[in-house]
């Protein structure tokens, strides 16, 4: 299969930068496709594993970022554990997820970002997860309302799922880690 | 036996079930777990999707509470323990990471709590001989499904956990509880975990091969280990029957509730009432050892 590689600003692509966050050497990857092979969602994405990375070989620029497989990737991470040359490929994808935030890559299906921004505010806030703010946070957001509506009922008789909010965590100290981590990114 | 506890966020809201049947299964063989005070969330995917050392910093707040108790901290959600594993990994291999996470928590940790997962505890600490002398019930002619998922076994220079791709540990605990442990290809496969919500029909596709697959195999049940197994592979079987138009009806139980009830404790006391697909069948195939 022809794979097509937009000409870039700068020489190289997006690679460097990649290779700067995972710290993955991306150049001993053969294409063996193994990676795409064991993916559980290659079937699904446009763009799977093993073309992520020829793509990256081959100069890929910013448009990398709005592949769909970089926010349908489950992080199970089958691709790195069979991978022969030992390559971390989920740590590339966590790379490229980054990078996609960081650049303002177009919004994904499903908008997975909006989902790890409400899921880690309430970690900030509380210490701990708060599952129903971060489900509303998350469903007036992507404008998902109306999704498994029809569980909460059980889910709540059952008390599946927590009403009120965690108490008992070590806030102070997940507020520093956060204000410390979010300095450090404003200074990378 | 006496460890530190960690119990997960999920084990106060969506996988209470899966706490109260640990805290049930530990009493009954003599282990006592204490929580750390203060304990707080391991950033789980969000974390390790957004910042890697906001990643190592998050688990490493409670590893350093285990730290001062001075005991081996066991996990029993599989994420967490995913989460905890690498965290270590990444301070003891980077030193970088270790200047940053110190900086984020105010003291410095050196990366060196053993980080358990509670099967593991089972298996090499209580031992199934043990176990199996306290057993007062049998799953003698159940079918069991072993499901791992992903974040037990991978990446496995770093969790260390069984066998990459084709663990056993859960099929050992079910062997020594007298039921079936099936031969199945799907214990590793990838259940959609934090994409429930984002990306609900890619964790459809993903649940009914599983689900579907242990069906195909014969399986009265699916044993797991991990809250977002669980709860993927339960709650989402009401989805594939509406959308996917196939109806499975498989319970999926926490292994520690499979074992609570060979213990011969009371279903309630292990949080079944609060499965979707309703368990009964098993619960009333244990039959008496």
């Amino acid at each position: 299969m022809a794979i097509t590689i937009s000409r870039n600003k700068s020489a190289g692509g997006i690679a460097r930068r990649v290779r700067e966050i995972s710290g993955v050497d991306l150049s001993v990857c053969y294409q063996c496709k193994k990676c795409t092979s064991g993916c559980p969602v290659s079937g699904m994405a446009q763009c799977p594993p093993s073309e992520v990375m020829r793509r990256l070989h081959l100069g890929a620029g910013d448009e990398l970022l709005n592949s769909d497989i970089i926010w349908m990737c489950v992080s199970c991470e089958t691709c790195s554990a069979r991978c022969p040359m030992g390559i971390d490929v989920a740590a590339v994808m966590d790379a490229l997820r980054k990078l996609a935030v960081e650049r303002g890559a177009g919004k994904p299906e499903g908008n997975v970002p909006l989902f790890n921004r409400a899921f880690l505010k309430t970690v900030a806030m509380f210490g701990r997860t708060y599952d129903i703010a971060m489900i509303a946070a998350y469903k007036l957001g992507s404008g998902k309302l109306m999704a498994d509506t029809e569980k909460f009922p059980t889910m709540l008789r059952k008390r599946k799922i927590a009403l009120l909010p965690p108490t008992g965590a070590d806030r102070k100290t997940v507020r520093r880690i956060f204000k410390k981590t979010k300095e450090d990114r404003a200074g990378r | 036996m006496r460890y530190a506890y960690f119990p997960g966020c999920s084990a106060e809201s969506t996988a209470r079930d899966m706490h109260q049947s640990t805290l049930a299964v530990a009493e009954a063989l003599g282990i006592e777990l204490v929580e750390p005070e203060g304990w707080t969330c391991c950033g789980a995917t969000a974390g390790h999707q957004t910042d890697r050392v906001l990643a190592a910093a998050l688990p490493a707040a409670t590893l350093v509470k285990a730290a001062d108790m001075g005991l081996d901290l066991v996990v029993n959600c599989a994420a967490c323990y995913n989460r905890m594993k690498v965290a270590n990994h990444e301070i003891t291999t980077n030193k970088q990471v270790r200047v940053k996470v110190a900086d984020a928590l105010g003291r410095d940790y050196d990366g060196s709590v053993n980080v358990r997962h509670f099967l593991e505890v089972l298996l090499d600490d209580v031992g199934v001989d043990a176990i199996q002398k306290m057993l007062r019930g049998s799953l003698a002619g159940t079918k069991v499904a072993s499901y791992y998922g992903c974040l037990l076994v991978r990446p496995n220079d770093v969790t260390g956990f069984d066998d990459p791709e084709n663990p056993t540990s859960l099929d050992r605990l079910v062997h020594a509880m007298g039921g079936t442990a099936l031969d199945w290809p799907h214990k590793v496969e990838c259940c959609g975990g934090g994409l429930s919500m984002s990306r609900t029909d890619v964790v459809i596709n993903l649940t009914d091969s599983i689900v579907g697959m242990a069906k195909m195999a014969g399986a009265d049940c699916i044993a797991v280990s991990c809250p977002m197994c669980q709860i993927n592979l339960d709650m989402r079987q009401l989805d594939i029957a509406r959308r996917q138009g196939n109806h499975y009806d498989m319970p999926i139980l926490y292994i520690t509730q499979l074992l609570g009830l060979c213990l011969g404790i009371a279903p309630e006391r292990l949080g079944l009432n609060k499965l979707m697909i309703s368990p009964a069948k098993v619960v009333k195939a244990v039959v008496a050892a």
